[in-house]
């Protein structure tokens, strides 16, 4: 089923992009945080963001998810209906409605994403609930079969995700945006705050994910080595600007740029 | 016959930032082609840029100059110019690429690896699978290893599922890193016979093989990269 999905979209799809970046600038005072960053992303394709701490790297996302006024540029999306809207134009329930519906962010800290305090399958029913599912049994049945994908036990779905180790919540929160099958996930540092055995299984699970439900990511990473396990194309970010793109293993195993050099040979090797 | 792989003068420099902005020429004036069910073979000593000259056709570095055409559902693209995704869609259903290692993910089973590029295209799960399981079986792989990722595996039984993933699928060409490197004489003949059925399906390849012998069964044409040698 998933397959002919796939096919499907291939053909109808893929010709418009699904979000478009244009001349993208914010400054805070006088500090320019993100300068003139233009790109297409198309269904189905994850872009990594990479570039260290200042790069500027959250503050385009902060942009691109709509959570930030841009100071110039814009950024339009196109929603379920097939209609290209500029975010900007967008009213604060409508932008609320895509981040419940078509949109996801998973945050680096969990506990931003998810509600701590209540069980881990009113996190995941939650947005069902949010989009209009009222059936309780088949709220706890959606609930409990995405907390199995994400390779959480069924028997502590009544848990709080207090109670949960940190690959846990981080995976719980993945299952709580994937679950009204939105077709754009934005994620900021998923791996940060992981031992290095969990966030091998989280990439491996993300990788999966993905590929299965054909989602367009654009992730925020400062880890290299992430960038090439999830990302079909990168874009490294030094001061506020881009300065190279290109397809993740041209861009990590033919760098061009003097600071993409620098940190590509900074990676320890494995 | 229309080639499927037409290098027009293609150069490779390498510019080391770091290293006081160096310039590390690597080829120039690439120039070749490749028919359907042909294998050439690209010769020379290590260094030449062989397999930089591979990287590039497949994307994987960038030409400073030059051309990269590459039949891709019956129309030449040039990859040097191409777009990320073109370049991703270009690898999808055309190019197909054995590497010297294995670059697996962690937790993938064995069987799974080597069925991906069939799934890929939109294959179903079980028909990839049993096809995965007649090439591993080909290539000697033991079936009680085929549920367990390759991480673990020897390094000649890496090579062999990495093979077998780059063999697996019905792509026009394929780029081969020194496929016979470290396995026994029996799993390299079964190499050669492999090359010799995607001969028979027209694909076109390009190999990299030190061994003379294998080199004598599977090339139909040698390239010898010692001319496009960049050293001023």
């Amino acid at each position: 089923m998933v397959d002919q999905g796939l096919a499907n979209r291939d053909t109808l799809e893929n010709d418009q992009p699904l979000l478009l970046a244009e001349s993208l600038s914010k400054s805070f005072g006088r500090i320019a945080a993100c300068r003139d960053v233009s790109f297409a992303l198309y269904p189905g394709e994850v872009l990594a963001i990479v570039g260290e701490s200042g790069s500027g790297k959250s503050t385009l996302l902060q942009m691109l998810s709509g959570q930030l006024a841009p100071s110039a540029g814009y950024v339009s999306y196109r929603m379920r209906d097939g209609v290209t809207r500029d975010l900007t134009t967008l009213g604060e329930a409508e932008r609320r409605f895509l981040f419940r519906t078509d949109w996801g962010f998973v945050h680096q800290d969990p506990a931003q994403g998810l509600r701590m305090a209540v069980s881990a399958g009113a996190n995941v029913g939650e947005r069902l609930m949010a989009v209009g599912w009222n059936h309780y049994g088949r709220i706890r049945e959606t609930a409990s079969d995405w907390l199995t994908r994400v390779e959480i036990d069924v028997a502590r779905i009544d848990d709080a995700p207090r109670t949960y180790s940190g690959g846990m919540r981080q995976r719980l929160q993945i299952a709580r945006n994937l679950v009204t099958e939105p077709r754009l996930v934005f994620m900021d540092e998923p791996t940060g705050g992981l031992d290095v055995s969990v966030q091998a299984r989280l990439l491996d699970l993300v990788r999966s994910l993905v590929a299965e439900l054909h989602l367009a990511v654009i992730i925020v990473t400062h880890d290299l080595a992430v960038a090439r396990l999830l990302s079909h194309r990168v874009m490294v970010m030094k001061g506020g600007r881009v300065i190279e793109t290109g397809l993740t293993d041209q861009v990590l195993d033919d760098p061009r740029e003097p600071y993409t050099q620098l940190l590509v040979s900074s990676i320890l090797p494995p | 016959m229309t080639a499927m792989i037409d290098v027009a003068d293609a150069q490779k420099t390498f510019t080391m930032h770091l290293q006081g902005g160096i310039e590390l020429p690597v080829v120039r004036g690439v120039t070749f082609h490749v028919n359907p069910g042909e294998c050439v073979v690209l010769s020379g000593p290590s260094g030449a840029g062989k397999s930089s000259i591979l990287k590039m056709i497949f994307g994987n570095y960038r030409c400073d100059s030059g051309r990269i055409g590459i039949r891709h559902r019956g129309a030449l693209v040039d990859l040097a110019a191409a777009e990320p995704r073109q370049v991703l869609n270009i690898r999808r259903s055309t190019i197909g690429y054995v590497s010297q290692f294995l670059r697996a993910v962690p937790r993938v089973a064995t069987v799974d690896v080597v069925a991906e590029p069939l799934i890929v295209n939109g294959m179903a799960r079980a028909d990839a699978q049993a096809r995965a399981g007649e090439l591993l079986h080909r290539l000697n792989i033991p079936e009680r290893l085929w549920q367990l990722p390759p991480a673990t595996f020897s390094g000649g039984e890496q090579q062999r599922v990495n093979i077998a993933r780059g063999f697996i699928s019905d792509l026009p060409i394929l780029l081969l890193d020194e496929p016979t490197a470290s396995l026994d004489a029996a799993n390299r003949a079964v190499v050669v016979e492999l090359v010799a059925e995607k001969k028979g399906q027209g694909v076109a390849m390009v190999a990299i093989v030190h061994d003379d012998e294998i080199r004598h069964l599977i090339a139909d044409r040698i390239v010898d990269v010692a001319s496009f040698a960049a050293a001023a």
